[in-house]
């Protein structure tokens, strides 16, 4: 009977160390891991995946784009087959939130900087981030509050939910994306309390940007398509 | 953004309190659990209403002792409306498409084995996990809860076509609260289903175990990624409709309903919207849909039968390759649920090509099975015999798509019992299929205790033989233009079919009571049955190297395993037999033929 011998597997003892980051270091928690092939060969395969938290926000982001583009077709196709649209001038607060939107993000990426600055955890360097974090939050915060301006506005003119299907879409986009961004308020409270305690991961913080940069890419294209097709 | 950078490894401690045990547990393999009793309390109740529906449908004048009591109106003196043949029929299909082959193969075996299988602690995010599962179960709830409010359940079909499902009570019993309450039901099942796609694909991608590659994954977590994949993409896109028809219905808009539309002598006051945005949005959604019931099947039988034929299947890469495909494809098939839609004759042959075409990669699947079969020496569990008769159901079924991907042929059949006897087998019946291989095979590893295996075989001979005398003979009566959703058969040309009606309606009671087989072996075994190994099926991936039967809190004890082989080892020289364990650093002899 013939026999096929593979050699057992090895795990290479030599693998550096110093690459783990302590973030990344055990097995099952997105580490390094050295693959060791069956079939005799035993180089080492390094194969890296970021923290859970870095694909999840892509997971996420993901979610949010298949949804406003179920909506953004939605508009397309009711737009396109209606003969009843009524195009209306967009609340000019609109641009103004646009700036306060983008301010944000500017903050926020000051204090991620900070954050990825402060390399190894952030022991006693919580005061720099925080600051700029409550300045994002601040400034979403009045977003939002300019968002709802907005609606008073339209509302001053006659348009409601119902009035037509113009103001129907300008409603259910901007409430949809005013939704998300209260999402994103809740994780930067979260943010600046894991930082408080010292407890916050640089993948966190990198998330949290990725997740509030987006509402901000977001919105300007919500405002695109509003301005094009109402 | 709650627990976002929750820690796998050591996030949190076994719980101590009965709640944080049983009920709100952040346990990978409660929730699972968890999902599978919801399923199972699902399944119940929608072949209940199936048997109110076959029986209606063979002997259409039958008062069935007590379900005036459910609803008054639609069934007096318990005997069944027209309306409420319809409501009862939403109500199966929902309850069956989203609340059974959803949440059993995907969520429950998904959430108990993914993190297992990849050698992880638990899931990245479980308090998204937990809120996935409450939110569903609420979602069940509330869908549930329409039974109870004045005029029943939606009886728009689990389709909700507009613009009936979008104009309220007008069209119909139900079709008021009652769509408002299913379109709630469904916008949460989908977060629910995010929020797990969101803990599946970090578990597959990062949270695997020192060695554990993706081309070493078993089937069956490939087949739980790639839905999760599809769930992703699909769940994001019905949730957006589902609000949109809710403002419909409660804000007054019209996204949905056309001008000039009257429905019982009334001019609805909403204009200018579009019935077949509707169909777009919903079937973009639905047939994702079928695969995300299907494809986790795909793996579970897979796992099964190489552990079964103690031999590696043909090609792992190719299977995988396909399940892919199955995915990628799964969305652009999707108009031909459309045929008659009045879509134009040009779209629906752009999208018949991808319909046959979808069908090489399932071939293939079926294939490399049944040549892996050829000539091995199969063990006869109820596992492996469920898994033989998911294949079986799913070429009987999916030979008739074939016919369906037509847009010629599928004129004719599409409203008729051609195309209800078509998915029942590829999608309803098959994925039932996979979810008894998967109960049968991992029973043991969840509760620590062996299924009787005499009772399984029984309910599995129960079912399939069953299950064949309920389907085929839709197939006939969709041939003979026996149109469906109808709930009595009162024009000539179909009376002749009664009596066909007639013997399916006893198929499905006998079939539906040896069920009760299965509960009954399900709940026994899960209290007194035989004690189980920690490997009853000498398999060799991941699950069975846990340190404990059901594993410990955290999968593994003290240490995470490290992973050495590809997964399924078998049909080789080792100190175990026939097998080496993905986690065992023995080396692998294979023996090669004997000439």
């Amino acid at each position: 009977m013939a026999t096929t011998v593979h050699e057992p597997p090895k795990i290479d003892p030599n693998r550096s160390p110093d690459r783990q980051s302590p973030d990344l270091g055990q097995s099952g928690n997105g580490g390094w891991r050295n693959l060791v092939p069956t079939d005799g060969d035993s180089h080492l395969v390094r194969d890296y995946s970021p923290p859970p938290s870095s694909t999840a926000i892509w997971v996420v982001l993901f979610a949010i784009t298949m949804m406003f583009a179920a909506f953004t077709s939605a508009l397309f196709v009711r737009k396109g087959s209606s003969l009843d649209w009524r195009h209306f001038t967009l609340p000019s607060i609109l641009y103004f939130n646009t700036a306060v939107l983008f301010a944000s993000s500017i903050t926020l990426e000051l204090s991620r900087r900070r954050v990825a600055a402060s390399a190894g955890g952030l022991k006693a360097q919580a005061g720099g981030p925080a600051g700029w974090v409550f300045a994002t939050l601040s400034l979403g915060l009045l977003f939002v509050a300019g968002q709802y301006v907005a609606w008073l506005q339209l509302r001053a003119e006659g348009l409601y939910l119902a009035t037509n299907p113009s103001s129907s879409f300008f409603y259910v986009l901007t409430a949809t994306h005013a939704l998300h961004v209260l999402g994103g308020l809740g994780g930067l409270m979260y943010v600046i309390d894991k930082l408080r305690k010292s407890l916050l991961r640089r993948s966190t913080m990198d998330a949290a940007a990725r997740y509030w940069h987006f509402m901000d890419v977001l919105w300007l294209y919500l405002l695109f398509l509003l301005w094009m097709k109402l | 953004m709650h627990d976002m950078s929750a820690h796998p490894a050591a996030h949190h401690a076994p719980p101590t309190s009965f709640i944080r045990k049983h009920i709100f547990s952040l346990d990978h393999k409660v929730i699972g659990k968890q999902y599978y009793a919801l399923a199972l309390v699902a399944v119940l109740t929608g072949m209940v209403l199936s048997w109110f529906m076959r029986i209606h449908l063979a002997w259409t004048s039958a008062a069935i002792p007590g379900l005036q009591l459910l609803s008054k109106n639609g069934a007096p003196g318990g005997v069944i409306t027209p309306e409420y043949y319809l409501q009862l029929m939403t109500m199966h299909a929902t309850i069956m498409v989203f609340f059974v082959l959803t949440t059993a193969p995907f969520a429950a075996f998904g959430n108990y084995f993914l993190p297992i299988q990849v050698g992880a602690e638990d899931m990245p995010f479980p308090h998204f996990n937990m809120m996935s599962f409450w939110v569903t179960f609420t979602a069940f709830v509330v869908l549930i809860s329409s039974f109870f409010v004045a005029d029943g359940p939606t009886l728009g079909g689990w389709t909700q076509y507009a613009p009936l499902s979008a104009v309220g009570s007008v069209a119909g019993p139900g079709q008021g609260t009652g769509v408002v309450l299913w379109a709630t039901s469904i916008a949460l099942f989908c977060v629910g289903q995010l929020l797990g796609s969101l803990n599946f694909i970090p578990t597959t991608l990062d949270l695997r175990a020192k060695g554990m590659s993706l081309m070493r994954l078993p089937l069956s977590a490939w087949a739980w990624f790639i839905t999760s994949c599809m769930g992703l993409t699909a769940f994001a896109v019905l949730m957006p409709a589902c609000i949109l028809l809710i403002l419909d219905h409660v804000a007054g808009t019209s996204f949905f309903i056309p001008s000039n539309l009257v429905i019982s002598d009334q001019l609805q006051p909403h204009s200018g919207g579009s019935t077949l945005l509707w169909q777009h949005l919903f079937w973009f959604f639905g047939h994702p849909e079928v695969y995300i019931a299907i494809v986790p099947a795909l793996g579970i039988v897979s796992h099964i039968l190489i552990t079964s034929m103690r031999r590696p299947i043909l090609s792992h890469r190719v299977v995988i390759y396909s399940m892919g495909a199955i995915a990628v494809l799964s969305y652009m098939v999707y108009g031909h649920h459309m045929f008659v839609s009045g879509m134009n004759p040009v779209s629906s042959l752009a999208f018949s090509f991808p319909t046959l075409v979808i069908t090489i990669p399932n071939t293939i699947v079926v294939l490399i099975w049944i040549g892996s079969l050829y000539g091995s020496k199969l063990r006869i569990t109820t596992a492996s015999l469920f898994a033989l008769g998911f294949i079986s159901m799913f070429v009987s079924g999916g030979i008739s798509g074939f016919f369906l991907a037509q847009p010629s042929i599928d004129i004719m059949l599409h409203a008729t019992y051609f195309v209800v006897g078509h998915f029942h087998m590829v999608m309803g019946v098959a994925a039932m299929f996979g979810i008894f291989a998967g109960t049968y095979f991992w029973f043991p590893k969840m509760t620590g205790r062996m299924m009787n295996e005499t009772l399984g075989k029984i309910h599995f001979w129960l079912s399939f033989v069953g299950t064949y005398c309920i389907f085929m003979p839709f197939h006939y009566l969709g041939i003979a233009a026996n149109v469906r959703r109808y709930s009595a058969f009162v024009d000539d040309y179909l009376k002749p079919l009664i009596p066909v009606h007639q013997f399916i309606t006893v198929a499905a009671l006998v079939t539906g009571a040896a069920q009760l087989i299965f509960v009954y072996n399900l709940i026994h075994s899960r209290f007194w049955g035989k004690p189980a190994p920690d490997n009853p099926w000498e398999g060799t991936s991941l699950e069975w190297s846990t340190p404990t039967t059901p594993p410990p809190h955290n999968n593994f004890g003290d240490k995470l395993p490290v992973v050495y082989h590809d997964p399924y080892q078998y049909g080789v020289k080792s100190s175990t037999g026939d097998y080496v364990m993905q986690a065992s650093p023995e080396k692998v002899v294979t023996l090669s033929e004997e000439k």
